[in-house]
């Protein structure tokens, strides 16, 4: 946990003459630096201007600008909060098990091998942050014990700026980048990913997005896949597979979450951070999952003892209410179909805008290439703006977009899309 | 070969293993005394009518956004949470110096904590800090604490077996031999898995000392209302500390009073001295949040909030503890009498004087041995049983059983 630096003055052991009762406790505790999301946000919600536009929010919004919550959603809920069957009972730390078991079905496909052979452990986690805690600490404490292994584990450069912290707080220290998102390219450089990659040491745990890439939209191939996947089996690299939107990519479960699939057709063993907040519209409900795929099935039975060890002094046990929901449309074929509809509805909607902003940028000649927004799929996409023009588009044009030029294709609609467009060509054709 | 080849199996928590068992258990008359949660005398989960009401309100709401909540939670249920254990009047709360943090659950709210102190108390660096806990105490209060880091965690005197209640001296003595600024974890009311509280005057006592001796107050309140049936109550150790001019924690739990056990429903409230130390505080904590759970979820804390921030509701909850508090009542004086009647060797006057969920019966491991063994009763190696396993049908058997226990066995 890196610490700030103290000085004489931070230390507190001081005996002040407070006669009624302590000094302050806690005056050596520094406000915290504010992550530039938050300062965005707050930026945002301080500005008083009619057209102020947010690109830089997490949730799929709808045309109408709120979050979106599924019909079929409501109609569960409805349903579920009138069930006489539902018992206010304790729900066991790792989760509802219908819950993991289809979480676990979703990600791997039915009749995965390493479903059949009983080596895959999932555990239900409040939201996709806990899942990436409970996947890190897991792997500090327990990942080739005898090597103590203490890190290094390697982010995508960008990625989701709370990995890092969480990572950390989980008591490793050691995090390094690999070269991912190539601003001229528009598009990952596989080239040098290959490069970072092959000199990580090994047993490194590398964090890898299976489908719609956090905060840039860019993905990696299948062909892609196949490149990387040799070379951590090469290099003995532990991949930690990242699908916190599975579904809102392609519009197709299996196909958003082929690289965990393919990684455990290999035999590999690996992580997977999973959460169903996106594409349920859960937001509020903390839906999350860790998937374990294990080697062997040996080894199940220990891992999930240590795993709910270290559930029990986090949280103790998930919330259940969004899992119920979950699991009641995963396990009913009629339900499964209404929610893809749905789901298909909020993929095409985000592709259309996509395709619908590159025109415009098209034809107002915006300088620099916009092909990469339709090769995206997914509610994220980096626009290739520099720090500058992200700044100029926030403070004079009243625009937000994620720090590192990255927005949220969802928030753009019939209303706005104009001004974003005029926005964006403005930020890259005055001098700044 | 898996990396993970040499994980060992974790030991099993005793109080699942002990429920595994009971439900492994053919025998008809089997009794399961030993998870904390109520049970109606039917022996069936209870979901209080409130909350029943405010859900289908929740439901039928369209108002509602859908978004993530804030990473410290929803506001007016953090707000009401501090309330309720503070009071209406609170003048720390008028002082503007009070906040919370939504957290998944008491553990959750405890973690939090934990998590902060071991950053930011004292020092900067606090793994060594002394942390006491009561002895005995909640089992994972230990886990807690140590997963946040601290490596120093000490049992405090607090039950004295041979007169089966509180050692008042033993705990004060403890007070005053810890380190300056260690952190103690105290039980607000309704102690777990013991069952006695101190009185107030022992409170008064207890918080002298600590006041003195610059001790950190951390209370884990886990069954406020629960305990005498009464809030004002239940929460009176919480008030009188905070009207000392203590800076505090508390883990609050709305699990078991609101019947909200799968909702994770948990509030971290924090007592500054002023509200500029208050707004530091509640920034780290959200940094801890953040790389922990990050937007806790908001189903429990809307039916909580919704509950509390009504007048007609609020009472109407009040009312469902009550109704829950009474029942355990009644199960504490019917054993009482019945171990009486049956002229059960020892004095049993423990039973109505404990407080809350448990009980520490007194029985010895080898008779709580027999209990499961023989008599198919399920308890805690502790002694610890859950009145609330306890219904007017299967009272008899439960205090039939304890005779024999106690008369059989040594």
């Amino acid at each position: 946990m890196s610490r700030p630096g103290s000085s004489p003055d931070e230390k507190g052991v001081s005996q002040n003459g407070d006669p009624g009762g302590h000094r302050p406790v806690f005056t050596n505790t520094l406000n915290a630096a504010v992550s530039p999301e938050t300062r965005l946000l707050s930026a945002f919600a301080r500005d008083t201007q009619a057209r102020k536009v947010d690109l830089a929010g997490r949730e799929y919004y709808s045309e109408e600008g709120r979050p979106f919550e599924l019909r079929l959603v409501g109609k569960i809920k409805q349903q579920l909060s009138t069930d006489p069957t539902l018992h206010p009972e304790y729900p066991s730390s790792l989760g509802l098990r219908e819950f993991t078991r289809k979480a676990t079905e979703v990600a791997l496909g039915k009749h995965s091998r390493a479903i059949v052979e009983n080596r895959v452990l999932g555990v239900q986690t409040p939201g996709f942050t806990a899942a990436v805690r409970l996947g890190a600490e897991l792997l500090r404490c327990w990942y080739d014990p005898s090597a103590c292994w203490c890190g290094p584990v390697y982010l995508s450069s960008p990625c989701d700026d709370s990995l890092t912290g969480i990572f950390q707080a989980a008591g490793i220290q050691e995090i390094r980048e690999y070269y991912y998102w190539d601003d001229k390219q528009r598009g990952i450089c596989l080239e040098r990913l290959l490069e970072d990659l092959e000199s990580a040491p090994e047993h490194s745990v590398v964090v890898l997005s299976a489908s719609a890439h956090y905060p840039t939209g860019a993905d990696l191939s299948q062909s892609q896949w196949a490149v990387i996947t040799r070379l951590i089996t090469r290099r003995r690299l532990f991949p930690f597979l990242l699908l916190p939107t599975q579904a809102l990519c392609c519009g197709d479960m299996e196909r958003d979450a082929w690289p965990v699939q393919h990684c455990a057709s290999l035999g590999m063993e690996l992580l997977c951070a999973q959460s169903f907040s996106h594409c349920f519209g859960l937001y509020g409900e903390a839906v999350g999952h860790l998937l374990c795929v294990l080697k062997q099935n040996s080894v199940l039975l220990p891992v999930r003892s240590q795993a709910d060890k270290i559930v029990r002094s986090l949280w103790a046990r998930p919330s259940v209410g969004g899992a119920h929901v979950v699991t009641t449309v995963l396990s009913n074929s009629a339900h499964l179909v209404e929610w893809q509809g749905e789901v298909k509805h909020i993929v095409e909607r985000c592709m259309l805008i996509r395709a619908i902003l590159r025109e415009k940028m098209r034809l107002l000649g915006t300088p620099g290439r916009w092909d990469h927004l339709t090769q995206q799929g997914g509610l994220f996409c980096c626009t290739g703006l520099n720090g500058e023009q992200v700044e100029f588009l926030s403070n004079r044009r009243r625009v937000y977009l994620l720090p590192g030029g990255c927005l949220n294709v969802s928030a753009i609609n019939c209303r706005n899309l104009d001004y974003i467009a005029e926005s964006i060509h403005l930020a890259l054709t005055s001098s700044l | 070969m898996s990396l993970f080849s040499d994980v060992p199996q974790a030991p099993p928590v005793a109080v699942f293993k002990l429920t595994a068992d009971f439900r492994e258990d053919t025998h008809p008359q089997k009794v399961n005394l030993g998870v904390g949660a109520y049970r109606t005398d039917d022996c069936q989960p209870w979901v209080l009518p409130v909350v029943k009401k405010v859900e289908r309100l929740i439901v039928e709401d369209e108002s509602l956004n859908h978004e993530y909540l804030p990473i410290l939670g929803l506001p007016e249920f953090r707000s009401a949470a501090s309330k309720v254990a503070l009071g209406d009047d609170s003048p720390a709360i008028k002082e503007n110096r009070v906040g919370g943090v939504q957290a998944l659950g008491g553990t959750g709210a405890l973690r939090i904590g934990a998590e902060f102190l071991r950053r930011w108390y004292n020092s900067v660096n606090n793994t060594a800090t002394p942390v006491y806990v009561s002895a005995p105490t909640w089992e994972n209060h230990n886990g807690v604490f140590a997963d946040a880091g601290f490596k120093d965690i000490r049992p405090y005197h607090y039950w004295d077996a041979a007169k089966r209640g509180l050692d008042l001296a033993g705990f004060l003595d403890d007070l005053e031999k810890a380190p300056e600024y260690s952190i103690f974890v105290l039980h607000a009311c309704a102690h777990n898995p013991t069952g006695t509280d101190p009185t107030q005057e022992e409170w008064k006592q207890i918080a002298e000392v600590m006041k003195r001796r610059k001790l950190y107050v951390f209370f884990d309140s886990a069954y406020q209302g629960f305990a005498s049936g009464s809030l004002e109550k239940d929460a009176w150790a919480i008030r009188f500390f905070v009207s000392e001019g203590f800076e505090l924690f508390i883990a609050q739990s709305f699990s078991k009073n609101f019947g909200l056990y799968n909702e994770r429903v948990g509030n971290l409230t924090v007592v500054s001295k002023d509200n500029e130390n208050l707004t530091r505080v509640l920034s780290q904590m959200e940094k801890i949040v953040r790389t922990t759970w990050s937007n806790p979820p908001s189903q429990g804390a809307r039916i909580v909030s919704k509950t509390l921030n009504c007048p007609e509701l609020f009472e109407e909850w009040k009312g469902n503890v009550k109704t829950m508090a009474d029942r355990v009542l009644l199960m504490r004086d019917q054993l009482k009498a019945k171990l009486q009647a049956l002229g059960t060797p020892g004095t049993w006057d423990h039973i109505t004087q404990q407080i809350g969920m448990f009980s520490f019966t007194g029985l010895t491991p080898k008779q709580v041995e027999y209990m499961i063994k023989e008599k198919h009763v399920y308890l805690m190696a502790s002694g610890r049983i859950n009145m609330c396993g306890l219904t007017s049908k299967n009272i008899d058997y439960v205090a039939q059983s304890i005779h024999e226990a106690v008369t059989k066995v040594q």
